[in-house]
């Protein structure tokens, strides 16, 4: 009965962790939007939490360059599992316009593994609660299979 | 303490349930309130009612991942000493000794914060400390004051008098004491303007103050303490209108929405400022008020 209500309690209760990677701060003022009165993501037992070891769901804005991709890691390795990963706007995704320049690595993915990609520039607040939304999805499949790993073993 | 004396009556094992079970259940349920009605005056929905609750599910279910053994064991003893001194409470225990175990679990969480090199949990456990500093004289004036008008620290004492313990002694000096003692209460529901080491409110935080290094099912267990420690105090505030069952609910209704709206229309503080305005404004209620007592 614990069992049960622990997975939908991961469903309902996503905390997110934000990290700006270098993006011109547009994906990051429209994700802070969802936070306002008018999205109020709080509905959904959303919270935003500053702290790596107590977030479900890393939201990245911007593009990756060599001097971040380390913090992008290790924000990464220090969340605790089941967790999954957002990745937001044009840049966040591959790059974006800044793709070809010296410093940038590219998209988020090149770094961590992505579950949700978020387009657009930037992405709009509805388009990113739409993400985690998803990203929702994808964190019950990994408690599943995970379930499922351990029933085979 | 003639509880512990007789053993466990039937009757006593039903507080003890209450205390140990129904007391934590209540103080999610509260926290689960505070949710919406603070979502309410930001003008926002807010969760749903359950969602501390499913919060702290969802952190037992995570991954164990802890920077050293420090953190499990004092989140551990963090949430064993809140339990007991609620249970205490309960079961109408000495209201010293309750206060002593509720400060023992209050040391360890910051124990825990310290003991790692993290400069966010070492500054949150600093801060908490100074909290602890800032609201314990002033609980102990508290129970002083309740001495001095019921002539013992037992709260079977509170519940023995045939009048409200507000009403005592021409009502000013236990007025005082009450709101000396909604001082400590905001301090420990982590409200605002105290909240200088972890705000009750995740998303105030840069990083999560003295809450920073705790994760995962120990991060539920100091959560799950919190709700314990947030009964017990909400309990001292019940004693001092504890005739009956209505004044209890009216006056904690009022007290918790008083909270609330304080919580929301001020900013927090700084340390030295909370330390000076607790000490200042605290000490000299609770010395007017002990006077008062001491002398009619």
């Amino acid at each position: 009965m614990l069992d049960s209500f622990i997975k939908k309690s991961r469903i309902k209760s996503p905390w997110l962790l934000h990290f700006d990677c270098g993006s011109c701060n547009g994906c990051d003022i429209e994700t802070l939007a969802c936070l306002t009165p008018l999205y109020d993501v709080e509905r959904f037992g959303i919270i935003n939490v500053g702290n790596p070891k107590h977030a479900d769901i890393l939201l990245v804005t911007g593009c990756v360059n060599h001097r971040n991709k380390h913090v992008l890691k290790t924000i990464y390795d220090q969340m605790p599992e089941p967790k999954v990963v957002v990745a937001i706007g044009a840049c966040g995704l591959t790059g974006g316009v800044f793709r070809d320049a010296y410093n940038v690595v590219g998209g988020v993915d090149k770094v961590i593994p992505v579950d949700v990609y978020v387009p657009g520039c930037p992405g709009k607040p509805e388009a990113i609660i739409d993400g985690v939304v998803e990203a929702l999805g994808k964190l019950s499949e990994k408690q599943n299979a995970a379930a499922a790993a351990v029933a085979a073993e | 303490m003639q509880a512990f004396e007789i053993g466990l009556n039937p009757a006593t094992f039903g507080w003890l349930l209450v205390g140990l079970l129904v007391a934590p259940v209540a103080g999610g349920l509260i926290a689960g309130v505070d949710r919406i009605l603070t979502a309410k005056c930001q003008s926002r929905v807010g969760p749903p009612l359950l969602q501390p609750f499913y919060d702290a599910a969802k952190l037992w279910g995570k991954e164990t991942k802890v920077s050293n053994v420090w953190i499990a064991f004092c989140s551990w003893m963090y949430f064993t000493a809140a339990a007991t001194s609620c249970v205490m409470f309960f079961l109408q225990s000495d209201l010293l000794i309750i206060f002593f175990v509720q400060a023992v679990g209050a040391v360890f969480l910051v124990i825990g914060a310290l003991s790692v090199p993290s400069p966010y949990s070492q500054i949150g456990g600093q801060r908490e400390l100074l909290q602890i500093m800032a609201y314990e004289p002033l609980l102990i004036l508290v129970f002083v004051g309740i001495f001095l008008a019921t002539g013992s620290f037992n709260i079977s004492a509170v519940y023995a008098m045939d009048k409200p313990l507000m009403l005592e002694s021409g009502v000013v000096p236990m007025v005082l004491l009450f709101v000396v003692l909604g001082y400590a209460l905001t301090i420990k529901l982590r409200k605002s303007p105290f909240d200088i080491s972890g705000s009750h409110h995740a998303h105030q935080e840069i990083v999560r103050g003295v809450f920073t290094e705790y994760s995962g099912r120990y991060l539920a267990l100091v959560e799950v303490a919190h709700w314990y420690e947030v009964v017990l105090v909400l309990g001292v505030v019940a004693l001092f209108w504890a005739t009956s069952w209505y004044a209890i609910v009216i006056l904690l209704v009022l007290t918790y929405a008083a909270e609330i709206l304080v919580d929301n229309i001020t900013a927090r503080l700084s340390w030295r400022a909370m330390l000076g305005k607790l000490w200042a404004s605290g000490l000299a209620l609770s010395f007017v008020s002990l006077a008062w007592l001491y002398a009619f």
